[in-house]
């Protein structure tokens, strides 16, 4: 176990919101229940930024028509956050996902000599409780003080910073700019960033038969706007069959539509899409280049040169 | 572990489609259908929808499709889908044999406000299997006449053998309550008994309209929009009062897949009836 690692490549949403499981079950006699890949279990070292993922995703699958299969495994884990130091593709300060106060069952915050322990649920507090004998009892002065030296410090090792003021108004103005069709000329619609993205929660379902054909499952997959066929309906007509249009949308959402439903952007500064994409299109590149600054990457260069 | 029990009772878990038999099916033209499909669980049937909502279709092994229903409210016990053969779950419904079963859960979508419309003139500008949802609010305007104010109906159909509803909509030729008026673009039989000319030519014979108390519902081919939107606004319609209902890739129903996601808002949830002043304000609706 690395508990000094920045980032895992799949955020944590894989153990709530699984990349293919098995829906429900059905036959000649109609649908069945399945809910055996639910299983109670604990999730140890979950970063803030990815914390604010699942909350983020919580308010999605939790609003009107509750989604069973997000809640009942959610509710099924015991989430311990640890703490974590920045490296230079994080930008959780920028976002104000460098700290978390709900979310977690436990967090564990490490001052170097010591863990300072939140809890932050009822089962989390029993889980203390299991093993008090683990815990200094009394939480002095000079151990805030230190988890205050230590934040202020956390705080300078920030590399990159990305100024979130009034994207959403930039993303409403230039909804018609170049950029779009500049980073639409490298997208390789792999649909990475969306993989990689704690925020992002898109789905297909597909129906299977077993080898016995009386029987067979919906399974439900993470599925891609990056995709050709996301928005392609029966008859042919695709809706977003331009790669402009689809790349819109995805920034569309994480960077003006949360807003409007959640009241925040749904980027949490886990920095995953500057190492994922193979072509730098990524928050960090397109939010410069919405504010109109100079960038340097694959994308604009490739954009560059098809110019000359 | 309470959730999981939670999960397990069925009827909290959204996703579960209700066993429905199909009752009876025939073809309106070649390649569309229509269903009519009735819980097997009596209880359910009385599932309350609104006109212009739609629901998700199984045919197990095959997949899950969005229907629009195409029966009304007001004739409860049986759901009617009129379903056009062009991909596989069509194909695998097309397939399927009366009193065969069927996965449908639902109803989905906003519906048409009909609350509002109650009191107000209504236009109907129908174009080929717009018919489909359009028929929902038809045959609910007709049976709760006293209701609504004076109906125009304009149909419109490519050719006399593509028209769907034949018989039903001609029999309402002869209502009086009622202005209906048929097109075709082209009459291939030489038989046809009604205009021919694009559905916009209908609208020559919508006369003594009252704008502020009208409210038009448009359905049909997304060609079809841009030029009845010009027609309904030169009647000085408000932009409000223009609805329509439109389509998109659906995967569930209940904003969760992200499929339908148009900027902000989810088509399953805030749709599929949007009005003429949402699709200005909101872009790539049509």
């Amino acid at each position: 176990m690395s508990l000094d690692a920045a980032r895992t490549i799949i955020p944590p949403k894989v153990f709530f919101h699984p990349t293919n499981f098995n829906m429900f079950k059905f036959g000649e006699h109609g649908f069945m229940e399945d809910f055996s890949g639910i299983a109670p279990r604990i999730v140890f070292g979950l970063h803030a930024c990815d914390i604010h993922g699942l909350l983020i995703l919580d308010k999605f699958f939790s609003r009107e028509y509750q989604d069973p299969y997000w809640l009942a495994r959610r509710e099924n884990t015991i989430v311990v956050g640890h703490s974590c130091v920045p490296d230079e593709k994080c930008f959780c300060l920028s976002t104000r996902t460098h700290i978390v106060e709900e979310g977690f069952d436990l967090f564990l915050s490490d001052l170097g000599d010591f863990y300072l322990m939140w809890i932050g649920s009822n089962k989390g507090d029993d889980l203390f409780r299991l093993k008090p004998e683990l815990f200094e009892e009394k939480l002095g002065l000079k151990h805030i003080q230190k988890f205050i030296e230590r934040e202020k410090w956390r705080e300078s090792q920030f590399k990159l910073e990305i100024p979130f003021t009034a994207l959403a108004d930039l993303m409403e103005l230039k909804y018609n700019d170049k950029l779009w069709e500049d980073v639409a000329l490298a997208c390789l619609s792999c649909g990475s960033c969306s993989m990689v993205c704690p925020t992002c929660n898109c789905y297909n379902i597909s129906d299977h038969f077993y080898v016995h054909n009386d029987e067979g499952e919906r399974r439900r997959f993470w599925d891609s706007c990056m995709f050709k066929d996301y928005s392609l309906v029966a008859g042919g007509h695709n809706f977003r069959g331009k790669r402009s249009e689809r790349l819109k949308l995805w920034y569309t959402h994480k960077l003006q539509a949360y807003i409007s439903a959640f009241g925040k952007y749904a980027c949490v500064g886990c920095g995953r899409c500057i190492l994922t994409c193979p072509v730098d299109i990524n928050v960090e590149t397109v939010t410069q280049s919405l504010r109109g600054e100079p960038v340097d990457c694959f994308w604009k260069r490739l954009a560059s040169k098809k110019e000359e | 572990m309470k959730s999981i029990e939670y999960a397990r009772q069925t009827d909290y878990n959204p996703f579960y489609p209700e066993l429905m038999r199909i009752v009876r099916r025939y073809n309106l033209t070649d390649d569309v259908r229509l269903f009519q499909v009735r819980p097997l669980d009596a209880k359910k049937s009385s599932i309350d929808y609104r006109p212009g909502q739609f629901m998700m279709v199984t045919v197990m092994g095959v997949g899950e499709a969005p229907f629009s229903i195409s029966s009304s409210p007001s004739r409860p016990g049986l759901f009617e889908f009129c379903i056009r053969k062009v991909g596989s779950i069509t194909e695998a419904l097309f397939r399927l044999k009366e009193n065969s079963t069927i996965g449908v859960r639902g109803p989905y979508g906003n519906g048409f406000p009909v609350e509002k419309m109650v009191g107000h003139d209504l236009i109907f500008v129908v174009g080929g299997l717009g018919a489909a949802p359009l028929r929902s609010l038809l045959l609910y305007v007709l049976d709760n006449r006293e209701m609504f104010g004076k109906v125009h109906f304009l149909h419109g159909a490519k050719k006399p053998s593509e028209m769907l509803f034949r018989e039903e909509f001609f029999s309402m030729c002869e209502r009086e309550d009622l202005a209906c008026h048929l097109s075709v673009d082209a009459d291939d039989t030489g038989k046809w008994p009604a205009k021919i000319g694009l559905v916009t030519s209908l609208f020559e014979q919508v006369k003594d309209v009252n704008p502020e108390n009208t409210y038009a519902v448009v359905c049909g081919p997304p060609a079809m929009y841009k030029f009845v939107i010009a027609e309904l606004l030169k009647l000085n319609i408000s932009k409000q009062q223009i609805l329509m209902t439109l389509e998109r890739r659906m995967r569930c129903g209940m904003g969760k897949c992200g499929h339908c996601a148009i900027d902000y808002i989810y088509a399953c949830l805030d749709g599929p009836v949007f009005s003429y002043w949402d699709v200005l304000h909101m872009r790539e609706l049509i």
